[in-house]
């Protein structure tokens, strides 16, 4: 049974539609992460869970609950601001146990619970400080553990790392997943780096211009995007136009070579022209073998990027990206060289025409 | 939130009640000068006075006099101290608060124990001398808001490459400081220049203690003894002190003391 | 000078002395202007009729009827203090932050900027056409069966000079104390909100906290601007009302016995009390500066 499930969800602002036809439903402990570009209408989405806007159509429900017209502060949802949002005129402590506070909880029980936060979040010295004199990491951890002391039945995060230096971006988002697993709290995360989204979700719903472009796990949404949008937001690709050769045998033409996809091309004819995505990392350098897709081109720019080696190949018209390991120096191949590049023949993407 | 909006909305009635009831109280009265009827004579009668000219005329030079001297003062030091002098920034603009702080009440007795008649220098022996005491009183009012606008101005343009363009050129510095910054942060002299000029025209103290022939005593004495004509002129300031309001908005200044530095 | 070269004539560049000279005129201004009258003030405080070195003059600001006058002062100043920080707070919150429409933010900021100017001898003309006698307001009442000079109110005493008083007073509390409210982050409201917290608690345990400051500082800015104010009164009140300032401005123009040092003293009173409000308040705007980084 579905924890958290959103149906029909509308927003609009007098003639703009800034969520439309959203409908999702999370399970319980679930880690889903909400990733598209600015003004996808991932944060607005974010914000009606939390409460603090109320969808023009559509339902919300909490644990069988619905919530749809019930005010914030009534909905025990932990929520984690992207600018950090301590109260500056209280200590650490204070932040951490506000929640409790506000609860009329007895003043024991909020001690307790704090130095249990203050652990987990492993900043116990930090008790006694003000929000001014911590760093922006210690005090988004502070943040989080402040969503977390009321025991909330979800946790909300709206593109928390963002305001970070990309060192503690990484240590901080595996502590918050791990945290996240310890606890089994179910969670929605927010935001447009699509390495985050990928490392950090069990599932992730791509947006665009308020629509879902596609849901599914990292995996799914990398390897098996449906939408140009969704394979070019994510990842790395090369996109690449095939004329439709032979819809039931796969073939294509690109660039007046010949290459075979073993993927669905539904009802495609003969002479239809398609989108098909090719990831860096599934091209080979040199001549394949029978079983795979040989394209023959020119090099036009060679990149070092420490562990892998990016080569741009010049087709007819068409550029190709590959992304080789880097074997140690002196193995990189030349500007001007002919080359070859192969590839499986479920490695050619067909996309849906957006 | 609705009974919040409630409170809101009250707070702004009684608000626009308590600041309009004035204005409107004091232009109804100095409607009233004709009996039974409402005409305009009251200020009919008070720009036909010979002594209101003069005392607003003499109040008028002695607010141009006032803003020459303190652009004079304030420009240069403002400019060398973005420039060459930042260490000297935290004095000058300390220096710039004294008159905030000192009452003016205080000040002018000052002026008057240092530079009266049995002092070394006794300005307030002569006329002349006791016009530019006043007139030095006035900069000094003036001074925290002329020096706001103008370092305000300064720093949103680039001072130091403006200067080094202009000395390549061969430019001394008067060139350099007349021509080339002074057009550049007109928007900021012009706003201090109207407050000070609001300042100065309603001015009381100064003038009064230093018995200058200024348009605040004038005010002060029709009060004591004319009925109508003081509510006439009360509306006049009001309508000066607007003007001048405008215009520095209108130079997008903004209101002074809304950023807060006092 | 003879040039030598063939560039253009410039004028003299002493290259390190320029920006000094540059400066000179302000120095020299301040301290001709603004630091030695009051220093000279401040030693006449403490020497007698021929020089000599005395606490007298000090001691004498005691007497019943000055020391009524400084009480009177800061009564007056209180006053006007107190209730201009508390309608200028609530104005200033209620355009700012109470949902209302969004251009009397600017009409109420441009507004205070002309009213706190306004003070002087036109606002006690404007105050008399009001609540005077025959004024406006008076009449007004009146004709609703309200006679509020039966009852006791006077224009030209305390409750009316403090009436006056708060004319400027409530903008400049707007003024002073938007910045701060302004500084108060929507996402501190909505923080609250999730973790649970109804309006007033948000208000009573973070907004209140992180503004007192301001507000305290805003106060004494008030306290200071009204204790150093003799216009408004003078106009208004004439010597009535026996403030310092008026004490003051009657021992300059010799209209009492004429005892300068006594002046000098009363100046130097003055002086205390509004240095150290605005030295108040400056301490408050660091350590909230401080805070809100």
């Amino acid at each position: 049974m579905s924890f958290l499930t959103l149906t029909g969800i509308q927003k609009t602002y007098g003639a703009n539609a800034v969520v439309r036809d959203f409908d999702l439903s999370v399970e319980r402990g679930e880690f889903v992460t909400f990733l598209g570009p600015s003004g996808c209408g991932k944060t607005t989405t974010l914000r009606m869970i939390a409460g603090f806007e109320t969808p023009t159509e559509g339902s919300i429900r909490i644990d069988g609950r619905d919530v749809t017209n019930l005010r914030a502060n009534r909905r025990a949802i932990g929520m984690v601001f992207q600018a950090y949002a301590l109260f500056p005129n209280m200590t650490v402590a204070q932040n951490i146990g506000f929640g409790l506070k506000v609860a009329g909880k007895p003043a024991a029980e909020i001690k307790a619970r704090v130095g249990e936060m203050l652990a987990m979040i492993k900043l116990p010295q930090l008790a006694e400080r003000y929000p001014y004199q911590l760093s922006g990491g210690q005090q988004q951890r502070v943040s989080l553990a402040r969503a977390l002391a009321p025991s909330p039945q979800i946790l909300l995060l709206d593109e928390p790392l963002s305001a970070l230096d990309a060192r503690i971006r990484v240590s901080l988002r595996e502590e918050i997943r791990a945290l996240q697993r310890n606890l089994g709290i179910t969670t929605i995360f927010v935001t447009h780096d699509q390495e985050e989204a990928l490392s950090m979700s069990d599932r992730v719903v791509v947006m665009n211009e308020g629509a879902i472009e596609q849901v599914g796990t990292p995996s799914e949404i990398y390897n098996a995007p449906r939408t140009r949008f969704v394979a070019s937001f994510v990842g790395t690709l090369n996109l690449l136009d095939g004329t439709i050769v032979d819809a039931s045998a796969g073939a294509v033409d690109i660039d007046g070579q010949r290459a075979t996809t073993r993927r669905k091309l539904n009802g495609a004819k003969p002479g239809d022209v398609l989108a098909l995505a090719l990831r860096p990392e599934a091209l080979r350098l040199g001549e394949g073998g029978d079983d795979r897709n040989t394209l023959a081109g020119v090099i036009e720019d060679v990149s070092f990027l420490g562990a892998v080696v990016r080569v741009r190949i010049r087709l007819a018209r068409a550029a190709i990206i590959v992304d080789t390991f880097n074997r140690g120096a002196g193995a990189l191949p030349a500007r001007g060289e002919s080359i070859a590049v192969n590839f499986g023949a479920d490695d050619l993407i067909p996309l849906q025409p957006t | 939130m609705k009974s919040g909006k409630f409170g809101a909305w009250l707070a702004v009635f009684v608000g626009v009640a308590y600041f309009l009831a004035p204005l409107v109280a004091t232009f109804e009265f100095s409607l009233r000068m004709r009996r039974g009827e409402y005409s305009f004579d009251a200020y009919r009668v008070v720009f036909a006075s010979d002594s209101f000219q003069a005392s607003f005329l003499y109040s008028t030079v002695l607010a141009v006099v006032t803003i020459v001297v303190a652009i004079l003062i304030v420009v240069p030091t403002a400019y060398w101290v973005q420039l060459s002098l930042p260490r000297l920034r935290g004095i000058v603009e300390f220096t710039t608060l004294l008159p905030l702080v000192i009452p003016a009440i205080v000040l002018v007795f000052g002026y008057i124990k240092l530079y009266g008649s049995s002092s070394i220098l006794p300005l307030t022996a002569t006329s002349l001398g006791a016009d530019a005491l006043l007139m030095f009183g006035y900069v000094g009012l003036g001074l925290p808001y002329m020096y706001r606008s103008v370092e305000t101005a300064l720093r949103s343009i680039d001072v130091r490459t403006l200067t080094e363009a202009a000395e390549s050129q061969g430019a001394g510095i008067f060139t350099i400081l007349f021509r080339v910054i002074l057009p550049n942060i007109r928007s900021g002299i012009l706003s201090g220049a109207f407050l000070t000029f609001a300042i100065v025209i309603g001015e009381f103290t100064f003038a009064s203690l230093l018995d200058r022939p200024a348009f605040g005593p004038y005010l002060q004495l029709i009060g004591a003894s004319r009925a109508y004509e003081p509510s006439a002129l009360a509306i006049m300031a009001f309508a000066l002190t607007w003007a001048c309001m405008g215009l520095i908005l209108l130079l997008g200044g903004g209101a002074p003391n809304s950023t807060g530095k006092r | 000078m003879t040039a030598v070269s063939a560039t253009p004539a410039r004028s003299v560049r002493l290259p390190n002395l320029a920006p000094w000279l540059g400066v000179a005129p302000f120095f020299l201004f301040a301290m001709m202007f603004l630091i030695a009258p009051t220093a000279s003030l401040l030693v006449g405080a403490f020497q007698d009729h021929d020089g000599a070195f005395t606490f007298d003059n000090v001691l004498r600001l005691w007497q019943p009827s000055i020391r009524l006058s400084y009480l009177l002062s800061v009564e007056v100043s209180l006053a006007s203090a107190f209730f201009g920080a508390l309608i200028g707070l609530a104005l200033a919150l209620a355009v700012l932050r109470g949902g209302l429409p969004e251009w009397l933010r600017p009409t109420l900021m441009t507004f205070s900027g002309v009213a706190s100017n306004f003070a002087g001898v036109p606002l006690a003309f404007a105050f008399m056409a009001t609540l005077g006698r025959i004024g406006f307001v008076t009449i007004l009442l009146k004709s609703v069966g309200v006679d509020i000079y039966a009852a006791g109110f006077n224009l030209f005493t305390f409750t009316g000079l403090t009436l006056t008083y708060l004319y400027f007073q409530i903008p400049l509390m707007v003024l002073v104390v938007t910045p701060a409210i302004d500084g108060v982050k929507r996402e501190w409201g909505e923080a609250a909100e999730i973790l649970g917290a109804s309006r007033f608690q948000y208000w009573r345990m973070i907004v209140l906290p992180i503004l007192w400051p301001s507000i305290m500082g805003a106060s004494l800015l008030l306290f200071a601007n009204a204790f150093g104010a003799i216009a408004t009164a003078y106009a208004l009140t004439g010597s009535f009302l026996n403030i310092v300032p008026i004490l003051l401005y009657a021992q300059i123009r010799g209209d009492v016995l004429h005892d300068p040092n006594l002046g000098y003293a009363l100046a130097l009173g003055m002086l205390t009390i509004t240095g150290l409000s605005n030295l108040a308040y400056l301490y408050l705007r660091a350590r909230s500066d401080r805070w809100l980084k």
